[in-house]
């Protein structure tokens, strides 16, 4: 079975929350929609205090290449336009919209009945792709339309990811069980809009249902291969998948395009399916909540904007003992601050955690066991790099290329002496990037 | 007899021979050194602080001799003293340099800012900051992990355990500025010392809507444009919900410190006004 290569490591799965149908969660009292969801600069508001607005219309335009359009996730009436305090604690600009009923845009399709056929051509499909606010569903939040021009007839493969390696998320498995049909649809018209014949669906040999499932619908379609891979993260990085599946190496600094391959997550096909057969912008996604003394952990569609606090009073509230609540996977994801922020469009996942399970250990001295280089999936050197980052040697840290590093964390959760090696990465990686900008 | 006298005069010569070789190299590749760098050198105060923006203390006195002018040259660790003695040594003219001070701008102490969530990452605000707003709901204010004490070379500034905000040693202070580029929240400035040391300045940098700044620290500033109003300077400027005091133009009346309601002025040094007695 296919796998990446280089490092990775094969954390405790507890995907808990699979297996059940996707609920819907009620709607909002009121919904805050930030205007900088996705990657690249903040979407410039449309909409001022008092307007009515309903499901689907459009509330922020995208203010640069890399940007996007934002869509309003309820009917009812703005509020106001003001800042709120996101997952990080820092001050963001936001829509909030008072709901009032549930009255959707006219053009927008909501029978379940499955469209096949597409006749638009590759340039429509990718600015309906751009004019639905479609971005990256599996965390990083890149506008889709910007990585699908960058793509473009240069590219000769659509890889999707449906690895899904991050521990205890299940969004993307359940949506393969119940959205299959769907998804497939998705992929034709990516293919369509990107110009190419071979489409390749990597998932991880722990979800052998949805393996199975895809099999099955695929076969009318003989570009589109299936293929299992063997569970190892971080298989669903977009270097590690490209290397999994098509034994391809993006060179550091270069994007999968240059090396003729596209990747596009499962979650962000089905967003596209929606958009461009159903013409329903992006307002939903579906969100695991999860945690192992969590209630009900499960997976459910939620509309862009809707409280984190609502979400986990669905799943049967936070648990006693709970010391982290956080926003996407355990690996990953980022401590949220407090649970009014609201759900945006890059979180796929709330997992509630306890002490025992999230409080960091004392950090000790590093003993030199080079577990951290073993596992970094880039072949770069943690210890060393954290190093330069507390010494601040800018340089070196960029001759030993810590701009490369994806940050996937599989350094600090290997650590014999659990040295906080990532935050100190991460941290210097920005400072170097900025050098980096500033000398240009 | 023959044998030891060979050696000692081939020894010799080869000795001889080394003199010679060395003392035309020494002549040859002689690197005049202006004698004036190191007697400037003598005079700096070896802290090595680079807060001049050159590398160590020899940098800047080969700077001082190289440059025709001490313009833009000035050491603030050793101040006006040492530039004037090292004028009189290069006989040069020097201008004099208003003495700076190290300031914090946050007062959000614990007392004053409520924490609502628990850190437990690395403690360094250069992590801390990277990765979220902190623990209080300020996200301009001080996050409290001491990265400038951990740069000051001079132990001028430490952490107070109680406030959990750093205090600056006037006496060691020496302007350097390292402390300034160590805060990632841009609170640490530089400003006139003043006469007996006395200063002004808003001790605040949220930049928030007032209600959400009062909401998150009891001393923030609220930009309520009461301070700017009574100063008949014009020394106060609010800009971004925020009021700056100009340090050039303030002539410490302290008008302003009594007047804003939420206590984001802080004045040092100055004697203790006398309690006005109210009859009632």
């Amino acid at each position: 079975m296919k796998t990446f290569k280089i490092g990775g490591i094969h954390p405790p799965e507890n995907k808990i929350s699979g297996n059940k149908e996707i609920k819907k969660l009620p709607l909002p009292e009121q919904v805050v929609i930030p205007l900088s969801q996705s990657l690249g600069s903040p979407s410039t508001p449309l909409v001022k205090k008092g307007d009515m607005v309903k499901v689907g219309t459009l509330i922020a335009e995208s203010s640069g290449f890399i940007s996007a359009y934002v869509h309003s996730s309820v009917s009812g009436k703005v509020a106001k336009i003001d800042k709120i305090i996101d997952s990080g604690g820092y001050g963001k600009d936001a829509v909030f919209i008072d709901v009032i009923g549930d009255e959707w845009e006219e053009n927008i399709d909501l029978s379940e009945t499955l469209v096949e056929e597409c006749n638009l051509t590759s340039d429509e499909i990718i600015s309906k792709i751009e004019k639905s606010g479609i971005v990256g569903l599996g965390g990083a939040a890149f506008p889709t339309n910007v990585k699908l021009m960058s793509g473009k007839d240069k590219v000769d493969t659509l890889i999707i990811n449906g690895t899904e390696c991050e521990p205890y998320l299940t969004d993307d498995h359940s949506l393969m069980l119940e959205k299959g049909a769907e998804l497939l649809v998705g992929i034709r018209i990516l293919m369509k809009a990107l110009n190419v014949q071979n489409a390749l669906v990597g998932i991880e040999n722990n979800k052998k249902d949805a393996i199975k499932h895809l099999e099955v619908l695929s076969r009318k379609y003989p570009s589109i291969k299936i293929i299992p891979l063997k569970v190892k993260y971080p298989q669903g990085g977009e270097k590690q998948l490209i290397d999994a599946l098509t034994n391809r190496q993006v060179p550091g600094g270069k994007l999968p395009a240059d090396v003729g391959v596209v990747v596009q997550n499962i979650g962000t096909v089905f967003a596209v399916y929606e958009a461009v057969q159903k013409n329903k912008p992006l307002v939903t996604r579906i969100v695991t909540v999860t945690g192992k003394r969590l209630k009900d952990p499960m997976d459910v569609w939620v509309r862009i904007g809707t409280p984190v606090k609502q979400l986990i009073e669905f799943a049967g509230g936070v648990p006693d003992g709970t010391r982290k609540i956080i926003a996407g996977g355990p690996m990953m994801g980022k401590a949220i601050v407090n649970t009014d922020v609201p759900i945006t469009k890059g979180m796929s996942g709330i997992l509630l955690m306890s002490e025992t399970e999230s409080m960091r250990k004392t950090s000790r001295v590093c003993i030199r066991c080079g577990q951290c280089a073993n596992v970094c999936p880039l072949k770069l050197i943690p210890s060393s790099l954290m190093t330069f980052v507390d010494f601040e040697e800018w340089s070196k840290a960029e001759k030993f290329n810590i701009t490369d590093c994806l940050e996937c964390g599989s350094c600090s959760y290997t650590c014999p002496s659990n040295r906080p090696l990532l935050d100190y990465i991460r941290a210097g990686k920005g400072k170097v990037n900025q050098i980096i900008r500033n000398r240009k | 007899m023959n044998t030891i006298l060979l050696s000692v005069i081939i020894l010799g010569g080869i000795g001889f021979l080394g003199v010679l070789i060395l003392y035309f190299a020494s002549k040859k590749f002689e690197v005049y050194e202006d004698s004036r760098i190191i007697q400037i050198q003598n005079i700096l105060p070896a802290a090595n602080c680079g807060a001049c923006g050159f590398p160590g203390c020899s940098g800047f006195a080969a700077a001082t001799v190289k440059s025709s002018s001490l313009d833009g040259l000035h050491c603030p660790v050793g101040g006006n003293a040492v530039m004037t003695r090292i004028a009189e040594t290069l006989g040069q003219n020097v201008s004099q340099v208003m003495q700076q001070i190290a300031v914090v701008r946050c007062n959000g102490s614990c007392e004053n800012r409520r924490r609502i969530n628990k850190y437990d990452g690395e403690k360094t605000c250069f992590i801390a900051s990277g990765l979220y707003g902190g623990e209080t709901p300020c996200s301009f204010g001080c996050l409290g992990y001491g990265d400038c004490t951990k740069v000051c070379s001079f132990d001028a500034i430490r952490m107070n355990d109680e406030t959990r905000l750093p205090e600056i040693d006037e006496e060691k202070c020496t302007a350097c500025g390292k402390c300034i580029k160590a805060c990632p929240k841009l609170l640490i400035e530089l400003r006139k010392q003043g006469p007996k040391s006395r200063r002004i300045y808003v001790s605040c940098v949220n930049k928030d809507k007032p209600a959400v700044a009062m909401k998150a620290c009891k001393v923030s500033c609220i930009s309520c444009k009461k301070c700017e109003k009574v100063c008949s300077f014009e020394a106060i400027i609010i800009e971004n919900n925020l009021a700056y005091i100009d340090d050039n133009k303030c002539r410490l009346c302290r008008k302003c410190v009594s007047e804003c309601p939420n206590y984001a002025i802080k004045e040092l040094n100055f004697p203790i006004k006398k309690e006005k007695v109210e009859n009632i």
